[in-house]
């Protein structure tokens, strides 16, 4: 799935302070119906955005105004649930590059990095900074360094060093995916499959 | 098959399954590139998450859903891929259809564009739900690019209670060690307990693993397993059988092994569950009241509350006794034939309440047509009960079966999440048995009372 190359932003964040965001959540079942990777991002969270006449739920922080950024910081177990891709897609075509947790759910951490999305992960208590920092200041900025796997808070300096599978780190910075990688692999696989 | 080089290890794929949620972009992206699935015959397809449960010899209505079934029938005849469409033979559930056949087998790697895919795992298979890209990926190549797991081991020793089904360790397991316990973690399931289940228990206990945030379960097989897989469409035959049968009985863990985590849960400590929150680590014995939130703090008390509320319970509620609206049995979790010979049998010469709307979903062509052979539809229809069409249903709600704003529904799916079951659907995850306690008395009831 093609997707632009990640290399350093700077943004502010949406927090999102709950825990164990499952991916029915993120996009519910009924809004899977589509055949095509597209308008995902309408629907991303859409029963916490909307109420029943389709109305914006106004407390909900993709609703709120003061609010920006291209960084999603959410509360730990991320992405929890469903395999759904659509999760990721949504999450990008909404505008986000980053989610920032303690930690995620296994399958979307996967499908975070095949679609182009960086999942950080910080510690319990850099998280609880993230979240004080924005709540100090909406516009608060965050510096995302893929190069050098850093995450800082710029009002304070203060910043957390993330982990990162070099292959995926690579394949993010060049935009590239798995699949032209395993196709290059056929003869590979021939002899394998003969053994 | 290979390490790359600081990144995750290739994964050669035995079988793969796909239905028609997250299989379109996958073909799309596949014809993007102007390629073939490379190895057609080792991937089955049957459209399950999004068709109706009733009359599906018409034309689905809604056109969405319709679209994206027609999708992966076209899609299966462009690449020579086999199709169970709706109302034939082989049509179900997607994990329900896969060891039916035989098509799941011990030692064997598994994946499909499902998380529930770790249902396979029972037959001591390495099985795993993937993404989207990753099914273009096994279209492309037949392999997947995957970290390695951690391994965890859970062992329940003893002997299981009364009432006590393989859902309901689930509901334990994941009620102690919560719904991200797992994660980063293959997980497999041991000890006389889980020895003791059949193999349609063991892939319901394997079903749920992913619950806990594992990446899969699995158990080792035995003679149970042997027994189940021989004779079917797709077991091997003859000299093959007894070529696989050596193989599949080297596939157990070293006496000596080395875990990353161990659990270990005495059987005798399980009583039925239900869930009373909104992840199905919130669950409890069903004799049991609804947790305080004493001991948590911040953004735990604050999401524990939020449950609750959502929910509309109290802490300290007592879940024996409340009402109930819904009962919902099937899914790739319960949807098998002992799942409906528990319920059948319990109901039998009982009515279901006035109050409750049930919808009871075969897993697949093959269990409902047992469920009539064995005379159970008729035991059912005489407890006020009707037999749905196969799919999965209300368990996620794609199709029409949503349970309405603010209803309480127990179900025997895998997923208790805000909306799962529809907007603003409550929704109570449990055993059949206990689904069938609730079905007659129009509220929670624990099951051991009519036992």
């Amino acid at each position: 799935m093609s997707y632009d190359k990640f290399t350093t932003l700077t943004s502010p964040a949406v927090p999102l302070p709950i825990e164990n965001i499952d991916t029915d959540q993120i996009i519910p079942a009924r809004f899977l119906k589509a055949v095509e990777r597209k308008g995902f991002g309408d629907n991303l969270f859409r029963d916490w955005r909307y109420d029943k006449s389709n109305q914006p739920i106004s407390d909900f922080p993709l609703n709120q105004a003061k609010y920006s950024g291209k960084i999603l910081v959410g509360g730990k177990n991320f992405g929890s649930g469903s395999s759904r891709e659509h999760a990721a897609w949504a999450i990008y075509d909404y505008g986000f590059r980053v989610v920032v947790s303690s930690f995620f759910a296994d399958i979307f951490q996967g499908n975070a990095l095949n679609n182009g999305i960086l999942p950080v992960v910080v510690s319990p208590e850099f998280l609880e900074k993230i979240f004080a920092a924005i709540a100090a200041d909406n516009n608060s900025q965050f510096e995302v360094d893929l190069q050098n796997q850093k995450f800082t808070i710029c009002a304070t300096g203060e910043s957390a060093d993330f982990t990162i599978n070099p292959y995926k780190k690579h394949c993010l910075t060049h935009g590239l995916d798995d699949i032209d990688y395993l196709v290059s692999m056929k003869e590979e696989i021939a002899a394998f499959e003969a053994k | 098959m290979k390490e790359v080089e600081g990144g995750p290890s290739v994964l050669y794929i035995d079988q793969h399954l796909i239905h028609e949620v997250t299989s379109p972009v996958a073909f799309l992206g596949l014809e993007k590139r102007g390629l073939k699935v490379l190895r057609p015959e080792k991937t089955v397809a049957t459209p399950d998450h999004n068709v109706p449960t009733i009359n599906q010899h018409l034309s689905i209505k809604d056109e969405l859903s319709r679209n994206q079934v027609e999708m992966l029938k076209k899609n299966c005849a462009n690449h020579g891929i086999v199709y169970h469409g709706l109302g034939s033979e082989g049509h179900g559930v997607v994990h329900i259809i896969g060891p039916e056949m035989g098509l799941t087998k011990p030692g064997m790697t598994i994946v499909c564009g499902d998380s529930h895919t770790s249902t396979h795992g029972a037959f001591g298979a390495i099985a795993f739900g993937i993404g989207t890209s990753e099914v273009e990926m096994v279209f492309a190549s037949q392999c997947i690019m995957q970290p390695k797991p951690k391994k965890m081991l859970i062992s329940v020793n003893g002997k299981l209670n009364k009432g006590v089904t393989a859902k309901d360790i689930a509901l334990y397991v994941i009620a102690q060690i919560s719904t991200s316990g797992g994660t980063g973690h293959f997980v497999e399931f041991a000890g006389s307990a889980i020895e003791s289940l059949s193999m349609e228990g063991r892939m319901t206990l394997c079903n749920m693993s992913i619950e806990c945030g594992a990446r899969g379960g699995m158990i080792a097989p035995d003679q149970t397993t042997f027994d189940y897989v021989k004779g079917r469409q797709f077991a091997p035959k003859g000299e093959e059988w007894d070529k696989a049968l050596a193989y599949w009985k080297t596939l157990k863990s070293d006496a000596n092994a080395v875990f990353d985590t161990v659990y270990e849960f005495d059987a005798a400590n399980i009583e039925p569950m239900i869930t009373f929150g909104t992840n199905p680590g919130m669950g409890i014995g069903i004799s049991q009241y609804v947790p305080n939130s004493d001991k948590l703090t911040g953004n735990d008390k604050l999401t524990y509350e939020k449950s609750l509320k959502y929910m509309g319970y109290d802490q300290g509620d007592k879940m024996v006794g409340k009402q109930i609206d819904y009962v919902f049995v099937g899914s790739c979790t319960n949807g098998r034939i002992e799942d409906f010979r528990a319920f059948a049998q319990f109901v039998k010469g009982k009515k279901k309440a006035d109050n409750v709307t049930a919808w009871i979903v075969p897993g697949s062509r093959a269990v409902e047509k047992q469920i009539v052979a064995e005379g159970l539809v008729e035991i059912l229809n005489a407890a006020g009960f009707e037999l749905r069409q196969p799919g999965c249903s209300a368990c996620l709600a794609m199709n029409d079966d949503k349970i309405p704003e603010g209803k309480y529904s127990v179900s025997t799916s895998n997923r208790n999440f805000e909306g799962r079951q529809g907007p603003g659907a409550r929704t109570l995850l449990a055993s059949p048995l206990t689904a069938a306690a609730a079905a007659v008395t129009g509220k929670i009831t624990d099951p051991r009372e009519f036992l």
